[in-house]
């Protein structure tokens, strides 16, 4: 798997092409331009724009501390000076003679980019940031919270249904990548928040117990910035859904290994889902995926496993057992081309393809 | 609703040789194309259609692959090449040449279509005025600066630094006004070093569009690392609006810069015979076209997954609202968030669970393609775009004004005071409402579509219902562009469908208390009653003349005042005559069982639902 880092800006890539890099450490940095204060002299000394200029004690480029005399006004005969300090440090970027403004720029940020994966640099892009190759262990999420975090992976149930309660998460997680199961409850999160975990991983959450951990209901499905103590991926969706078995056992087998996990999740043109990556030795299996995969027409077949991702069958999963090529009428009395899906327990549901999708593995 | 001006030669097209059109429109997802053809009685008719994912992003990265495959599909449904086997389009060499076609256009919103940043100095008059001519040229708008807008100047800049529009548009000022506020907005846009989208060797265009006297100075503030033009004053005077130089500006820099990096465009540029149209820009020219034409007022709304964008024009005035996180997939939480679970619920007249319909909304939201398999998620989701469809109308309504300021200058405060402020858009004029996006468009029952539309508008008077066949308004607009004249017969006679007239009294209904009566003649004849509350479809052949004639109770009002009775002659659409006694502004029943049973009685009346 290739994975490519780069910084929002240009800046200094830290890595170079064949050296080896760990998930925290940084490959790239840049420094932001720091934030603008417009400074309102003209207003400040009661000057007409066009006198600012003479009055000022500094210039462009100027170096200025907070509290600085940088303007003074002549006065009526030398007297009733006054004069101006600056209300914040920076660097004096321009003067206005238009408006009598000065534009200071504070402090350039530093900003830092993580490896996030185990690996080897194989591209530098200049001043930008590198590509890793690494081989993991790769599962995808549907919908997550938080941004990129690190830890061992553990667990708190045994089954892949197991809803995860507060009760089952104990100061041993802390610093941890947690892999629940079923549905977690907006206790547990904010219990592991309190012992230091850093993620979870589970199957479904109630919206309702979103909007308590979030402080909001969420409107659009563009995550990653949420500051909530810990990153939360949910694999499934929304509801009281289990962990398929195929994700939750991947996970079983990397119990106790370093974990990189990113909630950011953006659905959209350009869809971003949230990941988790294990880094694995060349002697293990090469890459393993367990991911939904949006379902293209022409890419079904008969035996395929799949999930229904609409109610009334929501979290079902199935096996195709039909793809009738005539559109049928479904109940809505909407016309759409479907697929015969023989779902666990037995029975066969006929569904739009548009709400299934293929379980990859 | 001039036409952009050219970025490349474009050659003169003699229109009498004109036979065959290929359109495309590039949509975000979907790239969708249709055959327009010549009739032997010398009309244009849409014959054709396609449709291929967009291919804007890797692994293709070029979007003229989703045509070719787009115009393929058309081509091979007509049983005609368009395509040679070097992947370019076929002209027709002769009249009797079997392959080919004779003009090709296209429409873009891929890629997230065209954004902007726009600022003004005051909020209400020129900055609204720069964010009439950003939207009415199919942009969406991120951001509007003024400065009165009540953030303090840094807050203003960090909010620029945020954002990664593709270009920025400052306003401010009328001619010979004041210089000093225009030149301290440029000063806020200098330094906040907007990024842009695509690339870092991209100099972020600005167009400025303000007070002529301050060009020079921003001029000066607008250098480095921008790429300045300068149109006339889009507010020359506070009673004038001179949208268009700026709206063809953005639209030549939407061609020359955010075409050109988007992948694949150049090529699309070169293949295209008239200069690409952002989308909804298209769609506003048709409609003010047929506004124009017809001499009606007309309101068309597109609903998508993740905006809703609302298209008018009163007494002539062009307006474009998008409301930028109203959608039915990828915004369908955030239009549950923003008019609450309550409001929704009300249009339902089945039994559901909220948390469970909480559920629902975010699994659609993360799973964005999927569509409702029963009955009770389909009265789900259209309540949903109901509410949808009221908060972007409001939106609409509330941006949608007459110029603000334009009366005696007395002070600063006082101008926001002035009476130039109302909206423009008056429900009772409305004439025409036009429907256009997956929800309505698919909906299992025209009847809903009509239904979805009444409940949201809440139209008054006599208002004709129709909706975009193919959403195919955005090829027609740029069709127009070109060849006006096989734009409009194929607007008439493919694009819309005319689903027949809703006729609504307006006054506040006291549930159960008689309302209107109505009589049809010509071709129904029937009459009848209704009672407050209540709603009736009357059937009507397609295309049939029938004059309405209705009597209102006092307090009640179909256009010609009060009480006063009003006869109109009407063709009927493909549904019929939709009588509404619900009152205006509607209000259901506060009681919960009492509106569910008010909810299915108007989905029986008007057979949206078998109930």
């Amino acid at each position: 798997m290739r994975v490519r880092r780069v910084l929002p800006v240009a800046g200094e890539v830290l890595a170079s092409v064949g050296e080896r890099v760990t998930a925290k450490q940084p490959i790239a940095r840049a420094l932001l331009d720091g934030d603008i204060t417009p400074i309102h002299v003209a207003n400040g000394l009661g000057l007409n724009a066009v006198e600012v200029p003479s009055a000022l004690l500094v210039q462009v480029g100027d170096r200025i501390e907070k509290g600085q005399v940088i303007a003074r006004s002549k006065g009526i005969f030398g007297f009733g000076k006054k004069e101006f300090a600056a209300p914040e440090s920076g660097t004096i970027e321009s003067i206005s003679g238009t408006t009598g403004q000065l534009m200071v720029r504070g402090a350039a940020l530093p900003v830092e980019v993580l490896a996030f994966v185990d690996g080897e640099v194989v591209a530098v892009h200049d001043g930008e940031g590198v590509t890793i190759q690494c081989d993991v262990a790769l599962v995808q999420g549907i919908f997550g919270i938080g941004g990129e975090a690190f830890g061992d992976i553990r667990f708190a149930g045994t089954r892949a249904s197991d809803t995860l309660e507060a009760a089952s998460i104990h100061a041993a997680f802390k610093g941890a990548v947690l892999v629940g199961g079923g549905r977690v409850t907006a206790e547990a999160v904010a219990r592991a928040r309190e012992v230091g975990v850093s993620a979870i991983i589970t199957g479904g959450i109630d919206d309702a117990d979103l909007k308590d951990i979030l402080g909001y209901d969420l409107g659009v499905a563009i995550t990653g910035s949420e500051r909530i103590g810990l990153t939360l991926v949910i694999t499934e969706g929304f509801g009281d859904i289990a962990m398929a078995q195929r994700t939750y056992e991947l996970l079983r087998s990397l119990e106790g290994r370093a974990a990189s996990v990113n909630g950011a999740t953006q659905i959209r043109a350009g869809v971003m889902r949230p990941e988790i990556i294990v880094a694995r030795s060349t002697d293990e299996v090469h890459v393993q995926f367990a991911r939904a995969a949006s379902t293209e027409a022409g890419a079904l077949e008969v035996g395929t496993s799949v999930r229904l991702i609409r109610d009334p069958n929501f979290g079902r999963i199935g096996a195709v057992e039909a793809l009738p090529t005539e559109a049928a009428i479904l109940g809505s009395g909407s016309k759409a081309r479907v697929v015969r899906v023989k779902i666990e327990g037995g029975a066969s549901v006929v569904v739009p393809r548009a709400n299934v999708e293929l379980i990859e593995a | 609703m001039s036409a952009p001006s050219q970025t490349r030669a474009y050659p003169s097209i003699d229109l009498r040789a004109v036979r065959i059109i290929l359109a495309t429109d590039c949509g975000s997802t979907t790239t969708k194309a249709v055959l327009i053809e010549r009739q032997s009685d010398g009309t244009y008719s849409q014959t054709q259609r396609g449709e291929a994912p967009t291919t804007v992003e890797e692994p293709f990265a070029d979007v003229t692959i989703g045509v070719i495959n787009a115009l393929t599909e058309v081509g091979e449904l007509a049983g005609r090449e368009f395509i040679d086997a070097d992947g370019r389009i076929i002209r027709r060499s002769n009249e009797n040449d079997p392959r080919g076609c004779d003009l090709y256009i296209s429409t873009s919103s891929a890629g997230g279509g065209l954004q902007m940043v726009v600022a003004g100095v005051v909020a209400q008059m020129t900055a609204a005025s720069a964010k009439r001519a950003a939207l009415g040229a199919g942009a969406i708008v991120m951001e509007t600066i003024a400065a009165n807008d009540r953030r303090r100047p840094h807050e203003q800049i960090q909010r620029i630094r945020e954002l990664r529009p593709d270009m920025v548009l400052i306003s401010g000022g009328t001619d010979g006004g004041n210089v000093q506020q225009v030149v301290q907005i440029a000063e806020l846009i200098a330094p906040a070093k907007p990024r842009p989208r695509f690339g870092s060797d991209y100099a972020m265009p600005v167009i400025f569009a303000g007070n002529r006297d301050a060009a020079p100075r921003v001029e000066e503030i607008i250098a480095k690392g921008f790429d300045l033009s300068i149109v006339e004053n889009l507010r020359p005077t506070l009673e004038l609006e001179n949208l268009d130089p700026a709206r063809d500006r953005i639209h030549d820099v939407f061609l020359e810069h955010v075409m050109a990096h988007a992948p694949g465009y150049e090529k699309l540029i070169a293949m295209s015979d008239a200069p690409i149209m952002p989308t909804p820009g298209a769609v506003g020219d048709i409609l003010q076209r047929i506004a124009a034409r017809d001499k009606v007022n007309a309101v068309c709304v597109d609903i998508g997954g993740a905006t809703t964008d609302v298209f008018s024009v009163f007494d002539g005035a062009f307006n474009r609202t998008v409301s930028a996180n109203l959608g039915m997939s990828y915004s369908i939480s955030n239009v549950c968030a923003e008019a609450g679970m309550d409001q929704i619920l009300r249009w339902v007249h089945l039994e559901m669970e909220e948390r469970e319909l909480r559920n629902r909304v975010k699994n659609k939201m993360i799973r964005p393609t999927t569509i409702p398999e029963s009955i009770d998620a389909l009265v789900f989701e259209q309540a949903v775009a109901r509410e949808a469809l009221r908060l972007a109308y409001a939106q609409h309504k509330e941006f949608a004004t007459k110029l603000k300021g334009v009366q005696k200058q007395r002070t600063v405060g006082d101008l926001f005071e002035q009476g130039g402020g109302d909206t423009l858009v008056d429900d009772m004029s409305l004439g025409l409402l036009v429907a256009s996006g997956g929800v309505l468009s698919h909906a299992p029952r025209l009847e809903q579509t009509a239904a979805m539309l009444i409940d949201s508008f809440e139209p008054r008077g006599f208002t004709e219902l129709a909706k975009d066949s193919i959403f195919m308004m955005p090829h027609l607009g740029v069709l127009a562009s070109v060849h006006p004249q096989a734009a409009m017969e194929v607007f008439e006679r493919d694009c819309l469908v005319r689903l027949g007239w809703c006729v609504a009294a307006s006054g506040e209904a006291r549930w159960g208390k008689p309302c209107f009566q109505f009589k049809l003649s010509g071709a129904v004849q029937q009459s009848g009653s209704l009672a407050c509350g209540d709603v009736a479809l009357v059937r009507v052949p397609h295309g049939a003349e029938v004059e309405i004639t209705v009597e209102p109770e006092k307090g009640f009002d179909f256009g010609a005042g009060s009480g006063k009775p009003m006869t109109r002659r009407v063709k009927g659409g493909v549904l019929g005559i939709f009588f509404d006694a619900r009152g205006r502004a509607l209000a259901l029943p506060s009681n919960a069982a009492d509106r569910r049973l008010a909810v299915a009685s108007w989905a029986r009346a008007w057979e949206t639902f078998s109930l």
